[in-house]
């Protein structure tokens, strides 16, 4: 078996088809993302790092923005909930639905649902629940989990899509024609919204000045989902809220066309809080339950900079490790760049069995290039290999370095070292018993050693 | 973390010659020792340089690469620039060492990264040489790898304006230029699967264009490259940039 570490033996053993898919889905992702900032934008890293300024002085005062936008809710008639824990979270989110006597209801898209595995758990408990956003949907119905942070079913293809619809009965006969898909989700879906008793959403940013939530989607889903029932949770991260209204500027101008390569998500929906007298329809009661979940442990560390994450995917679209392997193969909500320095910070007590994840990367820094909020995610990766190494966490396939630390602070040892590496030369080191050589050599011809020769040319050449 | 930017000038300079080339390429020292002196400056290479501790700072094991980091900062000691055929290197001196010592910032350390450059970007920048009178004797397509390391780097566009203004060169575009070769150092060693299969898209987006060579400003990235390419039998006739300047320049 060729390699241990576990992200690489995931990549090795993904079916062609999947892998396929969620190349191309990526690559296209990263290619539309490029045009469309760079068409309407002459510096978009002036707006990258101008959105990474909001949000680190955001974060560096988040305590005072928070309180700032509890008042700000409540003086809009929302009720807010603060949960400590993914658990507080979830037993916060099922009283709240007890004291409304809900037993339906749907959900649109949210990471921090996914986070803390919210569906599973309502329907534990008796909550039909249901996900309205046609990626969710398709999760859920294939009992699956996403493998990416704005395009879930980034793994499947159409032909996958249309087997479920038929053997979950959504659909009489087999259809993979894309529009006819969600035209059959669409029926199937209309019909839920109208029996659902809540409407459960994440947020995409809270505004701290005006107390006002921004959703944003491309099905208009979430509107769906709130305009028929009496009661919307939204479950939201501490790390959403930016201080402005006029912030939003930047940050939609910047989350649509990082993540799915348009000037402005379909649709951007901003909640004014719950149903007024004048409004003819929509929720009459509204909950924010703020949930931290690991947030503050980020915000203390070294790494507190993946705070500043918008959940956008580009790190995931761009990222060579994860075009490879998918998002499945990090064990975590979170796929990806992100996830690879997000999952082992969030998930604390995890912090041993998810310490492998930061090595999944070369380091090559596309994922920073790309980040609409500058996060200098190969510094975190970096970060975490070094706290994995202080906590003696060691991943199977680790090379020791202390022998190379030891020749590399010696320098006669270090040339005696390259002026024998010549002997390679001679030697059939292709069958040296030493198995990541072997593994290395069956897919790549080494150069021949020419070692010590430059320190001899060079002075030699000074004494002629 | 913020990059150093002033960086020193002069005749003389200090070359780090990287291990890679002490072990394998001896061949681009070589030239970058011809044409910084073509140049007429004076250039040294301290005899007891190795490694700038790369391969242990990536393996998170920073009590090592942090010893390592420290000897080569002593090698280098000085006011002279710090020149370097690597952008990999050159990104370790200037901004990895920064990382690993920001909690103890060390003197020689954060010196070391003020003064390293990398070469070509000495060359466009430093050097303020923009033009190349160079030579090829037969129209050569050349496929540029801009090598991770060098993003956010000047050496890109100096690599670019360089080689196009030798005559009969072209630059020329390929697929997914900002993917990475896949190598990663210890990387390929530990996501092999991965890492090769990187490398070999990277090779087909490469060989798509038709090149006549590849070229490169790290040794590391286009080791992997022409070892997988010889392995998989279509073999690339691949140089260091500063190979192709010495090469193609008339005298």
């Amino acid at each position: 078996m060729i390699g241990n570490q576990l992200i690489d033996l995931y990549a090795r053993n993904i079916s062609d088809e999947k892998q396929h898919s969620v190349l191309n889905g990526a690559s296209s992702g990263t290619d539309k993302r490029y045009q469309v900032l760079h068409k309407d934008y002459d510096d978009p890293d002036a707006i990258r790092k101008l959105a990474a300024s909001i949000k680190d002085h955001t974060l560096h005062h988040l305590d005072e923005y928070l309180a700032k936008t509890e008042q700000a809710l409540v003086s809009r008639g929302v009720k807010v909930h603060f949960a400590a824990t993914g658990d507080d979270a979830k037993q916060t989110i099922l009283d709240i639905l007890r004291g409304h006597g809900v037993t339906k209801l749907t959900k649109s898209k949210s990471m921090a649902a996914e986070e803390i595995h919210l569906n599973p758990f309502l329907i534990e408990n008796g909550i039909e629940c249901l996900e309205s956003d046609l990626g969710e949907f398709i999760v859920q119905l294939d009992d699956d989990i996403p493998s990416h942070i704005v395009k879930p079913i980034i793994h499947k293809n159409r032909r996958e899509i249309a087997r479920t619809f038929q053997r979950e009965g959504i659909a009489a006969d087999y259809n993979d024609d894309p529009e006819t898909i969600t035209r059959r989700a669409r029926v199937f879906l209309r019909e839920k919204y109208m029996q659902a008793e809540a409407g459960i959403t994440g947020a995409n940013f809270i505004c701290a000045d005006s107390g006002r939530m921004l959703l944003v989607t491309n099905e208009g889903n979430s509107r769906f989902g709130m305009a028929p029932v009496p009661v919307h949770i939204a479950l939201v991260g501490i790390e959403k809220i930016i201080p402005r209204e006029k912030d939003l500027s930047v940050f939609l101008n910047l989350l649509g066309r990082s993540a799915t390569g348009q000037q402005l998500t379909v649709y951007t929906e901003f909640i004014n809080g719950p149903r007024s007298a004048n409004q003819p329809d929509g929720p009459e009661h509204m909950h924010v339950v703020f949930m931290d979940n690991g947030r503050s442990d980020v915000l203390a560390s070294n790494c507190r900079e993946i705070l500043r994450c918008i959940r956008c995917g580009a790190c995931q679209n761009v990222c060579p490790v994860y075009r490879q392997a998918s998002g499945h193969a990090y064990r975590s909500t979170y796929g990806g760049p992100v996830g690879a320095v997000l999952s082992p910070l969030l998930f604390g007590d995890r912090f041993p069995e998810l310490a492998d994840l930061p090595k999944a990367s070369s380091l090559c820094g596309a994922c920073n290039e790309v980040c609409p909020v500058d996060i200098p995610i190969p510094d975190l990766l970096l970060r975490l290999r070094d706290k994995a190494h202080q906590a003696h966490v060691h991943s199977p396939a680790a090379i020791p370095m202390s022998p190379f630390a030891v020749l590399a602070t010696s320098p006669s040892l270090w040339r005696t070292a390259m002026t024998m590496s010549k002997a390679m030369n001679h030697l059939p080191i292709q069958v040296a018993p030493i198995k990541p050589l072997q593994d290395w050599l069956g897919q790549r011809t080494l150069p021949e050693s020419h070692g010590g020769d430059f320190r001899k040319w060079y002075k030699t050449r000074k004494k002629g | 973390m913020a990059n150093p930017t002033a960086r020193p000038l002069g005749k003389r300079v200090l070359l780090m010659g990287t291990c890679l080339c002490d072990a394998f390429y001896d061949d681009v020292a070589r030239a970058t020792v011809e044409i910084l002196e073509h140049f007429g400056i004076s250039v040294e290479y301290p005899e007891d340089q190795t490694c700038c501790g790369q391969p242990a700072f990536n393996s998170g094991e920073w009590s090592a690469s942090r010893k390592v980091a420290k000897h080569a900062a002593e090698v280098f000691a000085g006011d002279l620039p710090v020149i370097v055929p690597s952008g990999s290197c050159a990104a370790m001196n200037r901004h990895g060492n920064l990382l690993q010592f920001e909690e103890n910032p060390d003197p020689a350390i954060t010196s070391l990264a003020n003064r390293t450059w990398e070469l070509i970007d000495f060359i466009y920048n430093g050097l303020g040489i923009q033009t190349w009178p160079g030579k090829f004797e037969q129209p050569t397509r050349i496929a540029f790898h801009r090598s991770c390391h060098s993003r956010g780097t000047e050496t890109g566009k100096a690599v670019r304006t360089l080689l196009s203004s030798i005559e009969n060169a072209e630059v020329i575009p390929f697929g997914q230029q900002e993917q990475c070769c896949g190598f990663g150092g210890t990387f390929s060693v530990t996501f092999p699967h991965i890492s090769g299969q990187m490398g070999t898209l990277k090779l087909d987006n490469i060989l798509d264009a038709k090149p006549d060579m590849l070229a490169g400003i790290d040794m590391s990235c286009l080791m992997h490259l022409s070892g997988l390419a010889t392995t998989q039998g279509r073999p690339v006739p691949h140089k260091h940039v500063i190979q192709i300047l010495r090469d193609t320049l008339m005298s």
